[in-house]
Protein backbone atom coordinates (compact mmCIF):
# COMPACT_ATOMS: atom_id res chain seq x y z
CA UNK A 1 0.00 0.00 0.00
CA UNK A 2 1.04 3.28 -1.01
CA UNK A 3 1.38 6.66 1.33
CA UNK A 4 -1.50 7.53 -0.84
CA UNK A 5 -3.68 4.69 -0.19
CA UNK A 6 -3.03 4.98 3.36
CA UNK A 7 -4.22 8.67 3.17
CA UNK A 8 -7.14 7.57 1.35
CA UNK A 9 -8.08 4.57 2.44
CA UNK A 10 -9.71 5.09 6.35
CA UNK A 11 -11.98 8.01 4.49
CA UNK A 12 -13.06 6.06 2.18
CA UNK A 13 -13.85 3.01 4.86
CA UNK A 14 -15.03 5.26 6.72
CA UNK A 15 -17.76 6.65 4.31
CA UNK A 16 -19.07 3.08 3.77
CA UNK A 17 -19.83 1.85 7.29
CA UNK A 18 -23.45 2.92 7.37
CA UNK A 19 -24.07 0.62 4.85
CA UNK A 20 -21.88 -1.97 6.15
CA UNK A 21 -23.85 -1.80 9.09
CA UNK A 22 -27.08 -1.88 7.04
CA UNK A 23 -25.67 -5.05 5.21
CA UNK A 24 -26.30 -3.18 1.68
CA UNK A 25 -22.70 -2.92 0.82
CA UNK A 26 -21.21 -5.53 -2.22
CA UNK A 27 -19.06 -8.60 -0.85
CA UNK A 28 -15.87 -7.09 -2.05
CA UNK A 29 -16.55 -3.45 -0.41
CA UNK A 30 -17.88 -5.43 3.08
CA UNK A 31 -14.68 -7.72 3.16
CA UNK A 32 -12.89 -4.41 2.90
CA UNK A 33 -14.97 -2.92 5.67
CA UNK A 34 -14.55 -5.91 7.75
CA UNK A 35 -10.68 -6.12 7.20
CA UNK A 36 -10.39 -2.03 8.08
CA UNK A 37 -12.17 -3.01 11.10
CA UNK A 38 -10.12 -5.61 12.34
CA UNK A 39 -6.76 -3.54 11.72
CA UNK A 40 -7.83 -0.23 13.53
CA UNK A 41 -9.29 -0.26 17.11
CA UNK A 42 -10.54 3.38 16.28
CA UNK A 43 -12.28 3.15 13.53
CA UNK A 44 -13.91 -0.49 15.18
CA UNK A 45 -15.05 2.11 17.89
CA UNK A 46 -16.49 4.50 15.33
CA UNK A 47 -18.47 1.56 13.81
CA UNK A 48 -20.09 0.83 16.62
CA UNK A 49 -21.27 4.85 16.68
CA UNK A 50 -23.25 3.69 13.39
CA UNK A 51 -24.40 0.60 14.69
CA UNK A 52 -26.13 2.94 17.75
CA UNK A 53 -27.32 5.65 14.74
CA UNK A 54 -28.48 2.23 12.95
CA UNK A 55 -30.38 1.00 15.66
CA UNK A 56 -32.04 4.43 16.79
CA UNK A 57 -33.46 5.13 13.47
CA UNK A 58 -35.48 1.95 13.26
CA UNK A 59 -36.37 2.54 16.29
CA UNK A 60 -37.41 5.94 15.59
CA UNK A 61 -38.80 4.77 12.41
CA UNK A 62 -40.93 2.11 13.69
CA UNK A 63 -42.71 4.80 16.44
CA UNK A 64 -44.07 6.31 13.54
CA UNK A 65 -47.34 4.26 13.32
CA UNK A 66 -48.73 3.19 10.20
CA UNK A 67 -51.88 4.76 7.63
CA UNK A 68 -55.15 4.31 8.70
CA UNK A 69 -57.19 1.30 6.83
CA UNK A 70 -59.13 4.22 5.13
CA UNK A 71 -56.25 4.74 2.81
CA UNK A 72 -56.44 1.44 1.30
CA UNK A 73 -59.85 1.72 0.86
CA UNK A 74 -59.79 5.48 -1.01
CA UNK A 75 -57.06 3.92 -3.52
CA UNK A 76 -59.42 1.15 -4.55
CA UNK A 77 -61.76 3.60 -5.13
CA UNK A 78 -59.62 5.56 -7.14
CA UNK A 79 -58.04 2.38 -9.06
CA UNK A 80 -61.53 1.50 -9.69
CA UNK A 81 -62.86 4.91 -11.22
CA UNK A 82 -59.43 4.05 -13.71
CA UNK A 83 -60.88 3.46 -17.59
CA UNK A 84 -60.18 -0.41 -17.54
CA UNK A 85 -57.37 -1.54 -19.52
CA UNK A 86 -56.16 -4.64 -21.70
CA UNK A 87 -53.62 -6.59 -20.27
CA UNK A 88 -50.17 -6.62 -21.71
CA UNK A 89 -49.52 -10.30 -23.10
CA UNK A 90 -46.12 -9.74 -23.17
CA UNK A 91 -45.54 -8.57 -19.41
CA UNK A 92 -48.11 -11.51 -18.13
CA UNK A 93 -45.88 -14.33 -20.33
CA UNK A 94 -42.79 -12.29 -18.64
CA UNK A 95 -44.32 -12.16 -15.33
CA UNK A 96 -45.79 -16.22 -15.54
CA UNK A 97 -42.35 -17.28 -16.33
CA UNK A 98 -40.53 -15.26 -13.58
CA UNK A 99 -43.11 -16.49 -11.02
CA UNK A 100 -42.67 -20.18 -12.45
CA UNK A 101 -38.54 -20.00 -12.26
CA UNK A 102 -39.04 -17.86 -8.83
CA UNK A 103 -41.27 -20.64 -6.92
CA UNK A 104 -38.55 -23.27 -7.64
CA UNK A 105 -35.69 -21.94 -5.83
CA UNK A 106 -35.26 -19.60 -2.65
CA UNK A 107 -33.12 -17.53 -5.04
CA UNK A 108 -34.41 -14.36 -6.11
CA UNK A 109 -34.81 -14.24 -10.02
CA UNK A 110 -34.24 -10.89 -11.74
CA UNK A 111 -36.05 -10.30 -14.58
CA UNK A 112 -33.23 -11.03 -17.15
CA UNK A 113 -32.61 -14.37 -15.47
CA UNK A 114 -36.20 -15.15 -16.28
CA UNK A 115 -35.84 -14.23 -20.22
CA UNK A 116 -33.02 -15.99 -20.35
CA UNK A 117 -35.00 -19.11 -18.83
CA UNK A 118 -37.59 -18.86 -21.15
CA UNK A 119 -34.63 -18.20 -23.71
CA UNK A 120 -33.34 -22.09 -22.49
CA UNK A 121 -37.14 -23.35 -22.53
CA UNK A 122 -37.75 -22.41 -25.98
CA UNK A 123 -34.15 -22.91 -27.33
CA UNK A 124 -34.87 -27.02 -25.56
CA UNK A 125 -37.42 -27.10 -27.78
CA UNK A 126 -39.68 -28.33 -24.32
CA UNK A 127 -41.90 -25.49 -25.20
CA UNK A 128 -42.48 -24.59 -28.45
CA UNK A 129 -44.72 -21.85 -27.30
CA UNK A 130 -46.71 -20.60 -24.75
CA UNK A 131 -50.18 -18.94 -25.33
CA UNK A 132 -52.04 -16.61 -22.26
CA UNK A 133 -55.63 -16.75 -23.04
CA UNK A 134 -56.37 -13.50 -21.78
CA UNK A 135 -59.44 -13.45 -23.54
CA UNK A 136 -61.24 -16.03 -21.84
CA UNK A 137 -59.36 -15.34 -18.49
CA UNK A 138 -57.57 -18.47 -18.29
CA UNK A 139 -54.64 -17.61 -16.38
CA UNK A 140 -52.69 -21.11 -16.80
CA UNK A 141 -50.15 -21.86 -19.12
CA UNK A 142 -50.99 -23.61 -22.22
CA UNK A 143 -48.63 -25.37 -24.79
CA UNK A 144 -48.89 -24.59 -27.71
CA UNK A 145 -48.98 -27.70 -28.61
CA UNK A 146 -52.28 -28.54 -26.75
CA UNK A 147 -55.34 -27.99 -28.66
CA UNK A 148 -56.59 -24.76 -26.99
CA UNK A 149 -60.42 -26.16 -27.30
CA UNK A 150 -59.01 -29.09 -25.60
CA UNK A 151 -57.16 -28.22 -23.11
CA UNK A 152 -57.56 -31.63 -20.90
CA UNK A 153 -56.86 -34.06 -23.36
CA UNK A 154 -54.17 -36.89 -22.01
CA UNK A 155 -52.52 -37.95 -19.04
CA UNK A 156 -52.34 -35.14 -15.85
CA UNK A 157 -49.61 -35.26 -12.68
CA UNK A 158 -49.32 -32.63 -10.11
CA UNK A 159 -45.88 -31.78 -9.29
CA UNK A 160 -44.21 -29.67 -6.52
CA UNK A 161 -39.99 -29.39 -7.56
CA UNK A 162 -37.67 -29.68 -4.98
CA UNK A 163 -37.16 -25.59 -3.19
CA UNK A 164 -32.99 -26.52 -4.24
CA UNK A 165 -34.25 -27.29 -7.79
CA UNK A 166 -32.40 -24.38 -10.24
CA UNK A 167 -34.44 -24.09 -13.21
CA UNK A 168 -31.54 -25.66 -15.30
CA UNK A 169 -32.27 -28.77 -13.14
CA UNK A 170 -36.24 -28.56 -14.06
CA UNK A 171 -35.54 -27.50 -17.77
CA UNK A 172 -33.89 -30.90 -18.37
CA UNK A 173 -36.09 -32.58 -15.74
CA UNK A 174 -38.76 -32.07 -18.00
CA UNK A 175 -37.34 -32.94 -21.32
CA UNK A 176 -35.91 -35.91 -20.47
CA UNK A 177 -39.52 -37.33 -19.27
CA UNK A 178 -41.53 -35.43 -22.19
CA UNK A 179 -43.44 -33.01 -19.94
CA UNK A 180 -45.30 -30.04 -20.09
CA UNK A 181 -46.12 -27.48 -18.25
CA UNK A 182 -50.12 -27.28 -18.39
CA UNK A 183 -51.59 -24.91 -15.27
CA UNK A 184 -50.14 -23.33 -12.29
CA UNK A 185 -48.55 -22.11 -9.84
CA UNK A 186 -51.11 -23.57 -7.74
CA UNK A 187 -51.07 -22.90 -3.93
CA UNK A 188 -48.47 -25.28 -2.20
CA UNK A 189 -46.27 -24.28 -5.25
CA UNK A 190 -47.98 -27.15 -7.49
CA UNK A 191 -47.88 -27.37 -11.01
CA UNK A 192 -49.98 -29.39 -13.69
CA UNK A 193 -47.48 -31.34 -15.84
CA UNK A 194 -48.62 -33.51 -18.69
CA UNK A 195 -47.08 -36.90 -18.94
CA UNK A 196 -48.59 -37.88 -22.27
CA UNK A 197 -50.45 -36.46 -24.73
CA UNK A 198 -53.32 -39.82 -24.67
CA UNK A 199 -54.92 -41.02 -21.42
CA UNK A 200 -52.89 -43.75 -19.49
CA UNK A 201 -54.08 -47.23 -17.93
CA UNK A 202 -53.77 -46.92 -14.32
CA UNK A 203 -50.87 -48.95 -14.08
CA UNK A 204 -48.75 -47.19 -16.55
CA UNK A 205 -49.59 -43.95 -14.67
CA UNK A 206 -48.61 -45.52 -11.51
CA UNK A 207 -45.68 -46.52 -12.91
CA UNK A 208 -44.79 -43.13 -14.76
CA UNK A 209 -45.37 -41.29 -11.22
CA UNK A 210 -43.08 -43.81 -9.66
CA UNK A 211 -40.29 -43.13 -12.05
CA UNK A 212 -40.94 -39.39 -11.57
CA UNK A 213 -40.77 -39.59 -8.05
CA UNK A 214 -37.60 -40.56 -7.81
CA UNK A 215 -36.06 -37.91 -9.16
CA UNK A 216 -34.11 -35.35 -7.20
CA UNK A 217 -35.98 -32.77 -8.90
CA UNK A 218 -39.08 -33.30 -7.64
CA UNK A 219 -40.71 -33.22 -3.96
CA UNK A 220 -43.77 -34.24 -4.40
CA UNK A 221 -45.70 -35.68 -7.21
CA UNK A 222 -49.69 -37.23 -7.69
CA UNK A 223 -51.89 -38.20 -10.32
CA UNK A 224 -54.91 -35.42 -11.32
CA UNK A 225 -57.22 -35.05 -13.35
CA UNK B 1 -42.81 -20.65 1.97
CA UNK B 2 -42.20 -18.65 -1.29
CA UNK B 3 -43.76 -15.37 -1.70
CA UNK B 4 -44.30 -13.78 -5.35
CA UNK B 5 -41.78 -11.22 -6.10
CA UNK B 6 -41.96 -7.97 -6.93
CA UNK B 7 -41.28 -7.47 -9.99
CA UNK B 8 -43.98 -10.51 -10.97
CA UNK B 9 -46.58 -8.36 -8.88
CA UNK B 10 -45.70 -5.48 -10.68
CA UNK B 11 -46.24 -6.83 -14.00
CA UNK B 12 -49.41 -8.12 -12.84
CA UNK B 13 -50.35 -4.79 -12.18
CA UNK B 14 -49.43 -4.05 -15.60
CA UNK B 15 -52.37 -6.44 -16.95
CA UNK B 16 -54.20 -5.03 -14.60
CA UNK B 17 -54.92 -7.38 -11.64
CA UNK B 18 -56.27 -6.14 -8.47
CA UNK B 19 -55.27 -8.62 -6.31
CA UNK B 20 -51.59 -7.86 -7.31
CA UNK B 21 -51.98 -4.42 -6.58
CA UNK B 22 -53.81 -4.75 -2.67
CA UNK B 23 -50.62 -7.75 -2.16
CA UNK B 24 -48.11 -4.63 -3.27
CA UNK B 25 -49.73 -2.38 -1.31
CA UNK B 26 -50.10 -4.52 1.78
CA UNK B 27 -46.24 -5.11 1.51
CA UNK B 28 -45.09 -1.81 1.27
CA UNK B 29 -47.16 1.20 2.16
CA UNK B 30 -46.07 0.97 5.64
CA UNK B 31 -42.41 1.61 5.01
CA UNK B 32 -43.77 4.25 1.96
CA UNK B 33 -45.84 6.34 4.22
CA UNK B 34 -43.04 6.83 7.11
CA UNK B 35 -40.65 7.91 4.79
CA UNK B 36 -43.23 10.14 3.51
CA UNK B 37 -43.89 11.09 6.94
CA UNK B 38 -40.31 12.24 7.93
CA UNK B 39 -40.36 14.72 4.92
CA UNK B 40 -43.79 15.91 5.15
CA UNK B 41 -44.21 15.43 8.85
CA UNK B 42 -48.11 15.78 8.69
CA UNK B 43 -49.63 12.56 8.99
CA UNK B 44 -52.63 13.17 7.10
CA UNK B 45 -50.58 14.87 4.33
CA UNK B 46 -48.54 11.65 4.62
CA UNK B 47 -51.87 9.39 4.10
CA UNK B 48 -53.34 11.61 0.97
CA UNK B 49 -49.54 11.44 -0.53
CA UNK B 50 -49.41 7.60 -0.38
CA UNK B 51 -52.40 6.88 -2.07
CA UNK B 52 -51.01 8.99 -5.10
CA UNK B 53 -48.00 7.28 -4.63
CA UNK B 54 -49.83 3.77 -5.65
CA UNK B 55 -52.20 5.11 -7.72
CA UNK B 56 -48.95 5.96 -9.98
CA UNK B 57 -47.34 2.55 -9.28
CA UNK B 58 -51.04 0.97 -10.66
CA UNK B 59 -51.07 3.64 -13.67
CA UNK B 60 -47.04 3.42 -14.73
CA UNK B 61 -46.36 -0.52 -14.09
CA UNK B 62 -46.77 -1.16 -17.82
CA UNK B 63 -43.69 1.32 -17.95
CA UNK B 64 -41.65 -0.20 -15.20
CA UNK B 65 -38.37 -1.29 -16.36
CA UNK B 66 -36.76 -3.82 -13.68
CA UNK B 67 -33.55 -1.50 -13.54
CA UNK B 68 -34.23 -0.85 -10.03
CA UNK B 69 -35.98 -2.53 -7.14
CA UNK B 70 -39.39 -2.11 -6.91
CA UNK B 71 -39.47 -0.23 -3.42
CA UNK B 72 -36.49 1.58 -4.69
CA UNK B 73 -39.14 2.97 -7.77
CA UNK B 74 -41.86 3.45 -5.35
CA UNK B 75 -39.39 5.63 -3.19
CA UNK B 76 -38.58 7.56 -6.09
CA UNK B 77 -42.15 8.36 -6.62
CA UNK B 78 -43.04 9.20 -3.10
CA UNK B 79 -39.86 11.54 -2.74
CA UNK B 80 -41.21 13.36 -5.47
CA UNK B 81 -44.63 13.64 -4.62
CA UNK B 82 -43.67 14.66 -1.20
CA UNK B 83 -41.56 17.64 -2.35
CA UNK B 84 -44.05 18.82 -4.71
CA UNK B 85 -46.67 18.58 -1.91
CA UNK B 86 -44.07 20.72 0.66
CA UNK B 87 -43.35 22.89 -2.33
CA UNK B 88 -47.51 23.62 -2.36
CA UNK B 89 -47.58 24.64 1.07
CA UNK B 90 -49.11 27.89 1.77
CA UNK B 91 -47.11 28.55 4.51
CA UNK B 92 -43.91 27.51 3.05
CA UNK B 93 -43.08 28.89 0.16
CA UNK B 94 -39.04 28.28 -0.12
CA UNK B 95 -37.22 26.23 -2.67
CA UNK B 96 -36.87 23.05 -2.40
CA UNK B 97 -32.77 23.59 -1.99
CA UNK B 98 -33.63 25.86 0.73
CA UNK B 99 -36.11 24.21 2.50
CA UNK B 100 -33.94 21.27 2.83
CA UNK B 101 -31.15 23.46 4.45
CA UNK B 102 -32.94 24.24 7.37
CA UNK B 103 -33.15 22.58 10.31
CA UNK B 104 -36.48 21.82 12.31
CA UNK B 105 -35.93 23.01 16.04
CA UNK B 106 -39.39 22.61 17.18
CA UNK B 107 -40.44 19.66 19.02
CA UNK B 108 -42.70 17.49 16.93
CA UNK B 109 -44.46 14.03 18.24
CA UNK B 110 -41.27 12.18 17.38
CA UNK B 111 -39.81 14.11 19.64
CA UNK B 112 -42.20 13.94 22.39
CA UNK B 113 -42.17 10.14 21.91
CA UNK B 114 -38.27 10.32 23.05
CA UNK B 115 -37.08 9.35 26.78
CA UNK B 116 -34.39 10.66 28.28
CA UNK B 117 -32.06 7.78 27.74
CA UNK B 118 -28.95 7.91 25.77
CA UNK B 119 -30.94 6.54 22.73
CA UNK B 120 -33.76 8.80 23.35
CA UNK B 121 -31.60 11.76 22.98
CA UNK B 122 -30.34 10.58 19.42
CA UNK B 123 -33.54 9.98 18.54
CA UNK B 124 -34.37 13.45 18.86
CA UNK B 125 -31.25 14.70 17.10
CA UNK B 126 -32.28 12.58 14.71
CA UNK B 127 -35.69 14.61 13.92
CA UNK B 128 -33.66 17.96 14.58
CA UNK B 129 -31.48 16.84 11.24
CA UNK B 130 -32.15 19.16 8.02
CA UNK B 131 -34.83 17.09 5.66
CA UNK B 132 -31.83 16.25 3.16
CA UNK B 133 -29.88 14.76 6.15
CA UNK B 134 -32.90 12.79 7.57
CA UNK B 135 -33.85 11.46 4.47
CA UNK B 136 -30.54 9.83 3.70
CA UNK B 137 -30.29 8.66 7.11
CA UNK B 138 -33.50 6.84 6.89
CA UNK B 139 -32.49 6.08 3.04
CA UNK B 140 -29.53 4.06 4.68
CA UNK B 141 -30.28 2.94 8.22
CA UNK B 142 -34.21 2.40 7.89
CA UNK B 143 -35.23 1.29 3.93
CA UNK B 144 -31.45 -0.38 3.66
CA UNK B 145 -30.67 1.34 0.44
CA UNK B 146 -27.38 0.74 -1.00
CA UNK B 147 -25.20 3.77 -2.13
CA UNK B 148 -26.82 3.43 -5.90
CA UNK B 149 -30.36 3.11 -4.68
CA UNK B 150 -29.92 5.92 -3.03
CA UNK B 151 -28.47 8.12 -5.46
CA UNK B 152 -31.03 6.52 -7.67
CA UNK B 153 -33.64 8.02 -5.53
CA UNK B 154 -32.17 11.32 -4.42
CA UNK B 155 -31.17 11.84 -7.68
CA UNK B 156 -27.74 12.86 -6.75
CA UNK B 157 -24.16 11.62 -7.55
CA UNK B 158 -23.43 8.22 -6.06
CA UNK B 159 -20.34 9.98 -4.57
CA UNK B 160 -22.63 12.91 -3.21
CA UNK B 161 -24.33 10.43 -1.45
CA UNK B 162 -21.71 8.84 0.55
CA UNK B 163 -20.80 12.47 1.44
CA UNK B 164 -23.92 13.25 2.31
CA UNK B 165 -24.24 10.85 4.94
CA UNK B 166 -20.89 11.41 6.34
CA UNK B 167 -21.93 14.89 6.89
CA UNK B 168 -25.46 14.20 8.71
CA UNK B 169 -23.83 11.99 10.56
CA UNK B 170 -21.31 14.73 11.47
CA UNK B 171 -24.34 16.65 11.91
CA UNK B 172 -25.54 14.41 14.33
CA UNK B 173 -22.69 14.39 16.40
CA UNK B 174 -22.40 17.73 16.97
CA UNK B 175 -26.23 17.91 18.06
CA UNK B 176 -25.39 15.05 20.15
CA UNK B 177 -22.81 17.24 21.93
CA UNK B 178 -25.39 20.09 22.53
CA UNK B 179 -27.30 17.79 24.65
CA UNK B 180 -24.06 16.72 26.22
CA UNK B 181 -23.52 13.64 24.72
CA UNK B 182 -19.97 13.46 23.43
CA UNK B 183 -19.25 10.57 21.45
CA UNK B 184 -15.54 11.27 20.81
CA UNK B 185 -16.54 11.78 16.97
CA UNK B 186 -15.60 13.48 14.82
Amino acid sequence: MNTTDKEQAPGDIEALMPWHAAGTLSRRDARRVEDALARDPELARRYALVREELTETIHLNETLGAPSAGVMEALFAKIDAEPKRRAAPSLNLGARISEFFASLSPRTLAWSASAAALAILLQAGLITGVVLNEQNGNRDFLPASAPATAPNEGAFALIRFAPQATSADVTTFLEANKLSLAGGPAPGGLYRVRIAAGKLDKDELDRRIRALQADKTVDFIATTQ
Amino acid sequence: MQTTSDEVLIARIAGGDRLAMQVLFARHHVRVYRFVLRLVRNEATAEDLISEVFLDVWRQAGRFEGRSAVSTWMLSIARFKALSALRRRSDDELDEETAEQIEDQADDPETALAKKDKGAVLRECLTKLSAEHREVIDLVYYHEKSVEEVAEITGIPEATVKTRMFYARKKMSELLKEQGVDRGWP
